[in-house]
């Protein structure tokens, strides 16, 4: 085993580029999930996005309109679901489901004729002094836009719920819908917001995908990555810090398994494998364990139908 | 009245029956493919097959496919449902579906299977696999001239006598033709991920690799290769357009032959179960064209290793070969036989690593 082929910095730079999607996705489920609205078509949105934001990159050779039509995407696919599940009333499990289910049908229709095609290629920053630091540079200031929007928005959803009235507001209907209601704010609405904004973040990752990380589009191309993105914003107990922490762990774990395997390395490729979703688990878990107020992490209206009149 | 109208409807049957007859029911076909018929690799050849079967019999059969099945429980309701909607003849393309396909095949014994790289048959179940190994041949002598870190990545899925097989034909070319060579194998435990094969593909990169071998079904790898200026082989299906640079030549499985072949048998009332395994000679497995990138010479030497394979003069698999843990598997000009190479489960000597269990 020769460990020191493994570079540590190279690393830490793919798994930034590798858990962009799922961190974009994550995000956007967990203010869904605030506002006590459970949305299980990350899967399909992600995939409406990824193939919304590669077709409008390749008709109008423009990354930027395609990152700006897989968040549109993203966030009609999520009012078909804000609608039935909001205003019809039907349950949020099965309704996502199978919106899992038509996003990648839907998606697989949409990209007939773009399979084989080549994106055009991505923004890259260019940071000319900064991003030859050693160490630093490669990891901080070598990366594509969209890492850093997708950091840049777990600072803002912080910063939102915690200390804006708007994020109060979410956090109250999704606490609390009766009382919520009672005091004035129209619950529906709000979570019909907060459902779209979730299905623009998962089209944002989704376009990750197709564009940068992989960069084509291929029916099912997301592969699951949806789920991954639910079960981060279940164990990192639905704080935006943690579901970054989550991504990044699962995208480390991802990375470095598969070096390790490069390397030689003496482990068991089974363990290997499947130690991304265990140590991403597990750390979590230890997380949000001592206290015993984990429990009530959980928005407490969380998946409840909300009618006005009952 | 009474007599009349029973004429009729005698007449109405008897022509109905001959209407029958002349029109004949056409054959129905079913597949059921591990990825989307999109994929650009595994599933996507099948689905080649497919078409050419209902271009080559018109209206004569009537073909259906499930796409993105996955192997194991799902797959045996997949099958028990074409059975049941009146399928005479159905392929079930990938290793995991081979219990699935055992299992339904028993319930309908008048039903026809064909199961593809499997090992079990049954009176109503064929198997068929192509010779990929031979394709792996060229493909590694190839990897072994053109790399210069002398550094082969190879992105596997799972460890299966197919998969194996392959690694170890590959690694063998490549050594005799250039003995400094390494291979660095990465399992990622799917057939079709693209963003995992892309990961996979980046880590191989990051260690020095500079030219790609895969045995996933995804053409991402062969993308990533050619944004990072790497060299990469097509895997399944020719994947040019992907890597346009990159592309140095690739495997193409081509099902149309054996798929018209099966299912006219089919219908002339022929069908037998049997086991196929054919290789470069019938037409089964094809090499992609090579890039201008390979040198004149070397294009010779792989063609004319490719032609020695097809005329039967050389097999992949010839002695001496040791196993990877130095004991001797086939001595001097030895070959393997196929019940060994259809359950291989070892690396050849020189290999890294472990085969995982």
């Amino acid at each position: 085993m020769d460990l020191s082929t493994i570079n540590p910095v190279v690393l830490i730079a793919t798994l930034m580029v590798a858990a962009t999607p799922i961190l974009l996705a994550a995000t956007g489920e967990l203010v869904a999930e605030k506002s006590g609205v459970l949305n299980l078509g990350v899967e399909g949105m992600m995939i409406t996005g990824a193939i919304c934001g590669f077709a409008v990159a390749v008709e109008t050779g423009s990354p930027f309109f395609g990152f700006i039509a897989a968040a549109i995407g993203g966030a009609l696919l999520s009012l078909i679901f804000g609608v039935l599940t909001q205003i019809l009333l039907a349950n949020q499990v099965a309704t996502g489901l199978a919106l899992t289910l038509f996003g990648l049908g839907l998606s697989a229709l949409l990209g007939q004729s773009y399979a084989g095609i080549k994106p055009p290629s991505t923004f890259k920053l260019d940071m000319p002094l900064i991003s030859d630091i050693p160490v630093l540079g490669p990891i901080l200031f070598n990366h594509d836009l969209m890492v850093y929007v997708s950091i840049g928005l777990v600072a803002l959803v912080w910063a939102a719920l915690k200390y804006s009235r708007i994020g109060l507001v979410v956090r109250a209907v999704g606490e609390n819908h009766e009382a919520a209601h009672a005091l004035g704010y129209k619950v529906v609405r709000i979570r019909l917001l907060a459902i779209m904004f979730g299905g623009a973040c998962a089209g944002l990752g989704g376009a990750y995908l197709s564009l940068i990380r992989v960069p084509q589009w291929t029916e099912g191309m997301t592969a699951g990555a949806g789920w991954i993105a639910l079960a981060i914003v279940v164990f990192g107990s639905w704080k935006p810090w943690r579901v970054l922490l989550g991504a990044y762990l699962f995208g480390g774990v991802t990375g470095l398994q598969l070096n390790l395997q490069v390397a030689g390395a003496d482990i068991p490729v089974e363990y290997l494998s499947m130690a991304p979703y265990l140590i991403t688990i597990i750390v979590l878990v230890i997380m949000s364990a001592d206290k015993s107020r984990a429990a009530l992490s959980a928005p407490a209206s969380l998946g409840k139908v909300f009618h006005a009149t009952s | 009245m009474k007599p009349l109208k029973s004429i009729l409807t005698c007449a109405a049957v008897a022509l109905g029956l001959a209407a029958t007859t002349a029109a004949a029911e056409p054959a129905k076909v079913g597949f059921v493919y591990v990825g989307p018929v999109g994929d650009f690799g595994w599933s996507y050849e099948h689905d080649q097959g497919r078409l050419a079967v209902e271009e080559h019999f018109g209206d004569a059969v009537e073909t259906t496919f499930v796409e993105s099945v996955p192997e194991g429980a799902d797959a045996e309701r997949v099958l028990t449902q074409m059975a049941l909607s009146g399928h005479d003849l159905i392929f079930t393309t990938s290793f995991g579906y081979m219990d699935p396909t055992i299992n339904v095949a028993a319930k309908f014994p008048n039903v026809h299977f064909e199961h593809a790289t499997g090992y079990k048959n049954a009176d109503n179940v064929s198997t068929y696999s192509a010779r990929f190994y031979e394709g792996r041949a060229v493909i590694g002598t190839i990897a072994g001239r053109m790399t210069e870190s002398n550094k082969v990545g190879y992105i596997a899925s799972f460890p299966i006598p197919e998969v194996i097989r392959g690694i170890n034909s590959a690694y063998i070319h490549a050594k005799k033709v250039n003995p400094d060579v390494e291979f660095k194998i990465v399992w990622v435990y799917t057939w079709f991920d693209p963003s995992k094969e892309a990961d996979a593909a980046t880590a191989l990169i990051e260690q020095g690799v500079d030219v790609i071998m895969q045995h996933t079904d995804s053409p991402a790898a062969m993308t990533i290769a050619e944004e990072r200026g790497i060299m990469a082989f097509g895997q399944a299906s020719d994947m040019l357009q992907f890597g346009p640079t990159a592309r140095l030549s690739s495997i193409i499985d081509n099902w149309e032959p054996y798929y018209i072949a099966r299912v006219q048998a089919q219908i002339d009332g022929t069908w037998e179960s049997v086991s196929t395994w054919d290789g470069i000679a019938p037409g089964m497995v094809k090499i992609g064209a090579f890039s201008d990138r390979i040198p004149a010479d070397i294009q010779a030497e792989a063609q004319a290793l490719a032609d020695s394979i097809a005329a039967g003069d050389y097999h992949p698999f010839t002695g001496p070969l040791n196993k990877q843990d130095g004991s001797v598997w086939l001595a001097d000009g030895e070959v393997a036989d196929d019940g060994t190479l259809a359950g291989m489960n070892f690396y050849v000597e020189g290999i890294e690593g472990d085969v995982p269990n």
